[in-house]
């Protein structure tokens, strides 16, 4: 059995859909994301999963239990790190673990947990005296207090530094390997395609991609880019017409995009071989994710607002 | 799971040296001022000296100013600060946290109405009957759970601290005046002033306390009849009781635990 399956989740506010028909479902020990711009509905989601929020329609099992009238048996085996930090400042870090220790049957041991997040040099400071990141590690460290089988994190690492986040992300892979199961949410491709076995991209409340980084490249940026460097010139006349139509020319170079681009390469390198016509800068790409991932999401606004336009 | 919820909540107040001010300090503080500015005789036209009025007025004072005030805002602020929300997602059962809150104001209620009382005692010779101790005790815990109830309805009522913080101080520093526990009695009150403070339960609470000690009002208290002779305070208790449970009725029906009112 999944640990988290979702069936066609609906939740409007005010009429406004904030999420739309949403599916998925997590196996076991899978880290899975919702990648999504600001007002995807990403915490939405989350949230009624946590058993925070009511949905309108659709079904969700949670570990065997429907959030929405769950309680204790529910809560002792999830796991909530929210998108806002949650903490008494006046508390010393360990206190404010052994507070939350104590709601569940086995929690973690204080000192393990806190040399986990890495915070056991800070044990003894007030919370107030922590940084954004020493903090977002606390909340991290309630989320696993009760030793979870099923972890959600809204949006852990948005506005640290590049460094607390790469921290986060180890400590994430590390809970991974533990067996646990991770629901999580981010605004950053490259942060998803590091911690995630699958990603669902999530646009104004509907799943518009889903799959592995692998799968995603290959459906919706199944193209190979090959580009090189112009400058001001135009192309020489020379270029061969079947190229020409698959080229455009872009700040001083000129970009191929092609499927397959094997023939594309041959054609491309025997006309410049052939007219001494230097390739500057030749390269070979496959489009990034974050290139997918703006596509996808910049295609769905516009799409929506040309409709809304007429 | 009550008891360490009780004592977590005690020490988060414990390290809040403003509440720790406006709950126990600050009604000693007006007790010894009032006392030694108006002077600790006869108030005129009565049997009770000055401190004998607001010894237990202003321990009254000191107690709703933790069960009402302090209650009301903390747990607005930990609503703001999304604590309640967290403590939601945790398996602690909720009504176990809204009880230990509860309780932890009760407790710091009990010390701020001992401060005042001892110092009383003390110093200003407030007399003690050891027939009427029980009652005082039993009025002090109906006035703290009433109280209670009422500082929860706030903070259910209302969406932020801020606006809990208003509200509080707006009911009850007018109510205080005209209840007994800042100004002693010193002429004829207008009629439609008894009425309305008699609506509400802030005087209940002040009278049944300080009948407790007062030589001219005999009796151990458990008494319906109210006489000028007599300490008779279970109908005090009785409208305290009634604001006490369809407070704690509404506010349960009312209360969220999140911001934005999801949960
Ligand atoms: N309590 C609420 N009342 C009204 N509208 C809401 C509420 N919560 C969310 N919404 C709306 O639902 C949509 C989805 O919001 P949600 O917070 O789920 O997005 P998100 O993907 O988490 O965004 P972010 O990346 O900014 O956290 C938004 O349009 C938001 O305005
Ligand atoms: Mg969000």
């Amino acid at each position: 059995m999944h640990p988290i399956t979702v069936d066609n989740l609906s939740k409007s506010y005010g009429g406004q859909m904030a999420v739309n028909a949403v599916s998925l479902s997590v196996d076991a020990g899978e880290t899975f994301a919702l990648l999504g711009p600001n007002g995807a509905g990403k915490t939405t989601i989350i949230e009624i999963l946590e058993g925070y929020r009511k949905r309108d329609s659709g079904t969700v099992s949670i570990l065997g239990f429907d959030p929405q009238t769950a309680e204790r048996a529910f809560r002792e085996r999830i796991g909530i790190v929210l998108q806002s930090t949650a903490l008494e400042p006046d508390l010393t870090v360990r206190e404010t673990i052994d507070v939350y220790a104590r709601f569940y049957p086995r929690p973690l041991a204080r000192d393990d947990l806190l040399s986990l997040v890495g915070l056991a040099d800070n044990a003894q400071k007030r919370v107030s005296a922590l940084s954004g990141g020493q903090q977002r590690r606390l909340e991290i460290a309630l989320g696993l207090v009760g030793d979870p089988d099923l972890i959600f994190l809204d949006e852990p690492t948005t506005g640290l530094d590049p460094d607390a986040r790469r921290n986060i992300w180890n400590l994430i892979l590390e809970l991974n390997q533990f067996g646990k199961t991770i629901l999580l949410s981010s605004h950053y491709m490259d942060e998803v395609e590091a911690l995630a076995h699958r990603i669902a991209v999530l646009v104004d409340g509907q799943i518009v991609a889903e799959g592995t980084s692998h799968s995603l490249r290959e459906i919706h940026g199944g193209y190979t880019e090959i580009r090189f460097h112009v400058g001001n010139d135009d192309l020489p006349g020379s270029f061969p017409a079947p190229l020409r139509q698959i080229t455009f020319i872009e700040r001083g170079w000129a970009v191929l995009e092609a499927r397959n681009p094997t023939p594309v390469l041959a054609d491309l390198t025997k006309w410049a071989f052939s007219q001494q016509f230097d390739l500057a800068h030749l390269s070979v790409t496959q489009p990034s994710l974050e290139e997918i991932y703006l596509t996808l999401t910049r295609g769905r606004r516009s799409e929506r607002d040309g409709r809304g336009a007429k | 799971m009550l008891f360490w919820q009780t004592l977590y909540q005690l020490r988060l107040f414990s390290r809040r040296p403003a509440a720790l001010f406006f709950v126990i300090i600050m009604p000693l503080i007006m007790f010894v001022v009032f006392t030694v500015l108006f002077g600790n005789e006869l108030i005129p036209g009565t049997e009770v000296t000055t401190a004998q009025f607001y010894a237990p007025a202003l321990a009254v004072f000191g107690a709703v100013q933790a069960c009402y005030t302090y209650l009301a805002v903390s747990t607005a602020t930990a609503r703001d600060q999304g604590v309640l929300k967290r403590i939601r997602g945790t398996p602690l059962a909720p009504i176990t946290y809204i009880l230990a809150r509860i309780l932890a104001v009760t407790a710091i209620a009990i010390a701020a109405v001992l401060v005042v009382m001892v110092v009383g005692i003390l110093f200003f010779g407030v007399a003690v009957f050891p027939e009427k101790l029980p009652m005082a005790a039993i009025s002090l815990f109906t006035g703290c759970f009433s109280f209670a109830a009422l500082g929860m309805l706030v903070c259910a009522l209302s969406r932020s601290s801020e606006t809990t913080q208003a509200v509080v101080s707006a009911t009850l520093l007018p109510l205080a005046f005209i209840s007994d526990v800042f100004i002693r009695p010193f002429r004829e009150i207008p009629q439609w002033v008894t009425t309305l403070s008699d609506i509400f339960p802030l005087k209940h609470f002040s009278t049944s306390f300080s009948h407790a000690f007062r030589a001219d009002k005999a009796g151990s208290g458990f008494n319906w009849i109210i006489g000028d002779e007599i300490y008779a305070a279970l109908p005090n208790l009785a409208v305290m009781a009634a604001w006490g449970i369809a407070a704690a009725a509404i506010a349960a029906y009312t209360f969220k635990w999140d911001p934005k009112g999801e949960i």
